[in-house]
């Protein structure tokens, strides 16, 4: 039982990583894909947070009449993590709303389409 | 093992971040999805939370659940908020998942048990960390000392990464420009509900800054916090007022110049002949040095954060709605 219980974060991690890996790989979609990123990337946050935890640890605040203190390295990472993150998903969605405005499609595969048929064009004429 | 409560709080809110996403993946109302993940963003803040990273928790509620779910809604103003299904791959996305999946379980199964004291990852340095933080630092929030001093260069890096993104969001976007004939619908119960509460948001955005030596908190999280504050405003008031508080323009020249603070802080230390970001520097007591410069940096890294979050904000909901076809 303990066995289980002391890998259920690590399982979670995996089944919640691969689930955001299907969203970027299956959805045609350019926002969903970005979200399917941004839960791979928050699985990683709580694979980093479960590696800090330490039994019967407290918050890394140091106070007196406790001694014993959970990682603080793994927070420190995370934490610059998170604001990095919203940062570069602030850029992936702004290269979509230009990619929008260019081809009047969020979808990725409707966007391809174009493309061929503006070389296949393109060649014709050439 | 983990105290039996915790454990507990921890395989419930594990359990709904399964279920969240599964319905994400179900769902093709983008719409939906955006309101989805802001919850995923608040649920994974609890177990943060509940894993004792208090300001990961922190900085995860203010980022994740507030300001990522505006710039996705935002974003799906200036483009479309359905998703038309053409899963043309999810077979083999299933096989690849599956496949990936089956490896990693394979290599986390001879991980240490979670919260095992005698892991590797709590042998080398985060002990020293510690000790050095009550011995050299003297402030009790370990994450701001290893945060602003020991690993001082990384979070210099981090904020430059920062200004770099709302430097490119800038040059995607553009500023825009707000007519002054755009004002949202009035709404009595917002308006009364909303005010007191933006003068709320910036007390606290302030104590998170100065209190982030001695509690949770620190520059990155009262710079979301600060900028969240101009941003519930200009939702419900109006973006023109926002912007008269704090033109657009100024604010690529605050962030840059919070960064700049920053790498001065640096500086001044090497005019001492100490390492670059060697705070101790700053003072005749190594240790009032240590606080006054934590104090300055995170102050820089406030500042950056907050005038990039409110640039890339005002970037989104400036752009006109481009009405293709």
């Amino acid at each position: 039982m303990n066995e289980l219980l002391g890998h259920y974060n690590y399982w979670i991690v995996v089944i919640l990583m691969m689930m955001g890996l299907y969203i970027v790989i299956a959805s045609s979609n350019l926002v969903k894909k970005l979200i399917g990123l941004s839960v791979f990337q928050v699985s990683v946050f709580i694979l980093y947070i479960t590696f800090g935890k330490v039994t019967k640890g407290s918050p890394p605040i140091i106070t007196d009449n406790i001694d014993l203190y959970s990682n603080p390295l793994p927070h420190v990472l995370i934490l610059t993590a998170i604001v990095v993150g919203v940062a570069t998903t602030s850029v992936g969605l702004a290269l979509i709303v230009r990619i929008h405005e260019a081809y009047g499609s969020i979808d990725e595969i409707d966007i391809h389409d174009m493309d061929d048929k503006d070389d296949f064009n393109h060649e014709k004429q050439v | 093992m983990i105290e039996s409560l915790q454990l507990l709080i921890d395989v419930s809110l594990l359990a709904f971040l399964i279920m969240i996403v599964f319905a994400s993946i179900k769902m093709t109302d983008l719409f939906a999805v955006t309101m989805l993940f802001g919850i995923f963003s608040f649920v994974s803040a609890l177990l943060f939370l509940d894993l004792d990273a208090v300001d990961v928790a922190f900085t995860e509620a203010a980022v994740g659940a507030g300001f990522t779910t505006v710039l996705m809604l935002s974003a799906l103003r200036l483009t479309q908020p359905y998703e038309n299904v053409k899963h043309r791959h999810s077979l083999l996305a299933l096989f690849i998942v599956t496949l990936t999946g089956a490896a990693l379980f394979y290599g986390i199964s001879d991980f240490p048990d979670m919260g095992d004291l005698n892991a590797p990852v709590h042998q080398h340095v985060a002990p020293e960390y510690i000790q050095l933080t009550q011995q050299k630092i003297d402030i009790p929030n370990v994450v701001t000392a290893v945060l602003a001093s020991f690993r001082g260069y990384d979070t210099f890096g981090e904020t430059v990464v920062i200004f770099s993104a709302g430097v490119a969001v800038l040059l995607l976007l553009g500023m825009g420009k707000v007519e002054s004939k755009q004002e949202p619908e009035e709404n009595l119960v917002l308006w009364v509900v909303v005010k007191p509460m933006i003068a709320l948001i910036l007390i606290f955005g302030l104590y998170v800054q100065f209190h982030g030596d001695f509690g949770a908190g620190g520059g990155f999280q009262a710079g979301v916090i600060f900028a969240s504050g101009f941003i519930l405003y200009s939702l419900v008031f109006g973006e023109m007022y926002s912007r008269r508080v704090i033109p657009a323009t100024i604010l690529p020249r605050l962030a840059a110049l919070g960064v700049l603070i920053y790498g001065v802080t640096g500086l001044v230390s090497l005019l001492f002949n100490k390492p670059f970001l060697d705070y101790s520097a700053l003072s005749s007591n190594p240790v009032s040095g240590q606080h006054l410069g934590i104090l300055v940096v995170e102050a820089g890294v406030g500042l950056a954060v907050f005038s990039t979050i409110l640039l890339i904000y005002y970037s989104f909901s400036g752009r006109e709605v481009n009405h293709h076809e």
